[in-house]
């Protein structure tokens, strides 16, 4: 390999998304001139890959009781939310054991949690169950974290117009979260239908939502199709389009058209385990982008998908 | 957009470590190689968690500082040969009940040269590959120096390339490093 302009650290930053942009430039034009450079890149891209597919299905078991209870504050009555235990408890026991524990830590309403937002649990903890999903109804827009179960459940009673849509919505993002941790991490089918078939895809997930969909171009920011699926959601079929960039980070967008409550939303975000998404309604379409990145990053991506929407839309 | 950290009540730590829990599971059971020490550990972790939760102001992200007591407690096992350990048998080490898939040769071979990295370098290269911590997580994770994550990652990564390339030689027993 000719020698560098830079250390391998860089290349290794350039991988992980740490180096600042006008480096990546330089790295990014040096890997298309040495082929040796960009032969140790794929390398590096194909074990990370690898090592997700050896060790990430872990993170998706149901977690055993012991450990559960070890997170548990010490001395508690199991009064939070068990991952994998069945929708139904849940339900009946999340709002009484809420009551039981208010305490004065607990921020006012109005107030913007932290950043660590509690309610970044595992996908598959908190079901969407109607208005008892304490914590999934109020996402909040755009910059405004969720607020906390209590003023949920209380919030919640006083809209119930709000509380369907939101509640439809909080089920739609969950499904997307869970399509999005199912498919992306497998290597050799991740979508049914390739992008080199991009007009089939477009044609056969057309007919099924009865609508036209078709996946937006995300190549000026690094991402590429790698194909579709048609999925079953909430009321009716689904289409869901998988990207992928340099490093092999994936991202899918899932794609609903048969919003029937005619208000649009502005984004929202909301993440839920590894998976942040962000989601809007337009219409009839329901929109959600997942990723496993950060919500800045994400922001930028689902602001040129709409973008892209928009313009072929002719709005 | 940063906010003062309201003190955390048990209950907000408990949705954090529960959140945190997937991950940091999937994280020891990489490093160790088998479910129960692995479990093990986490359970340790946990319990260190709630000792120490006093004493933590609520600020940043909670799982840097939960995989950093994870990290403590591993070097402080190390320390100590005299603790009771799982015996290790040829049939635990050689494929882990999650790869039983058909295809998975190539992944075994992924699994045993990672197996044969420093355990220092495998440990960053699985906070940034598999855990996809920022460099800064990691380097709070393991509490050394960015610099030292950067560097020990490009290391881990030429070094598993390296044992990938190479072909495996036949007879040879794998040891567990």
């Amino acid at each position: 390999m000719k020698t560098p302009p830079f250390p391998e650290e860089d290349l290794n930053a350039y991988l992980d998304g740490e180096l600042p942009p006008p480096r990546c430039d330089e790295v990014a034009a040096w890997l298309d001139n040495d082929p040796e450079a960009a032969a140790a890149m794929q390398a590096y891209v194909s074990q990370n890959r690898g090592i997700k597919q050896l060790f990430g299905a872990v993170a998706h078991e149901p977690l055993p009781e012991r450990l559960v209870r070890a997170a548990r504050a010490p001395g508690a009555t199991g009064t939070a939310a068990v991952p994998g235990a069945p929708a139904v408890s849940q339900a009946s026991a999340a709002p009484a054991a809420l009551s039981a524990q208010e305490s004065p830590a607990i921020p006012q309403a109005g107030k913007s949690l932290p950043r660590w937002s509690p309610y970044r649990l595992a996908a598959g903890i908190l079901i969407a169950i109607g208005a008892g999903a304490a914590g999934w109804v109020a996402h909040g827009q755009w910059g405004t974290p969720g607020t906390l179960p209590g003023q949920a459940v209380a919030q919640g009673a006083q809209q119930s117009g709000g509380m369907r849509q939101a509640s439809a919505m909080a089920a739609f993002v969950h499904q997307a979260a869970v399509a999005h941790a199912v498919y992306t991490p497998d290597v050799r089918r991740p979508v049914e239908i390739p992008a080199d078939q991009e007009e089939q895809l477009v044609k056969w997930l057309s007919k099924r939502l009865n609508a036209k969909v078709k996946p937006p171009r995300l190549g000026a920011l690094g991402y590429e199709l790698i194909g579709g699926r048609l999925l079953p959601g909430a009321s009716g079929p689904v289409a869901q389009f998988m990207y992928h960039d340099a490093s092999e980070r994936r991202l899918t967008l899932y794609v609903s058209a048969d919003n029937k409550d005619n208000k649009d939303t502005a984004f929202r975000f909301a993440q839920e385990g590894d998976v942040s998404v962000f989601y809007w309604i337009d219409g009839r379409f329901g929109y959600a982008l997942s990723a496993n990145i950060g919500k800045a990053e994400l922001a930028q991506l689902a602001t040129a998908v709409y973008g892209q929407l928009e313009q072929r839309d002719g709005k | 957009m940063e906010h003062a950290a309201a003190p955390l009540s048990p209950e907000q730590l408990e949705q954090l470590l529960l959140g945190c829990l997937p991950s940091l599971r999937r994280y020891a059971h990489a490093l160790a190689g088998e479910r129960t020490a692995a479990d093990d550990l986490v359970q340790e972790t946990l319990a260190r968690a709630w000792e120490r939760a006093a004493s933590w102001s609520g600020s940043g992200d909670v799982r840097p500082w939960l995989f950093s007591i994870m990290h403590n407690l591993r070097i402080d096992q190390a320390r100590k040969p005299s603790l009771a350990t799982v015996p290790l048998d040829d049939e635990a080490m050689a494929i882990p009940d999650h790869l039983r898939q058909p295809d998975s040769l190539a992944l075994r071979d992924l699994d045993n040269a990672l197996r044969k990295l420093p355990s220092d370098y495998r440990e960053v290269l699985l906070l940034i590959a598999l855990e996809d911590m920022s460099y800064a997580q990691a380097a709070e994770v393991l509490g050394c120096p960015i610099g030292s994550v950067m560097s020990r990652l490009s290391r881990a990564r030429a070094q598993l390339r390296t044992l990938l390339d190479a072909k495996p030689e036949p007879g040879l027993k794998l040891v567990q490093t």
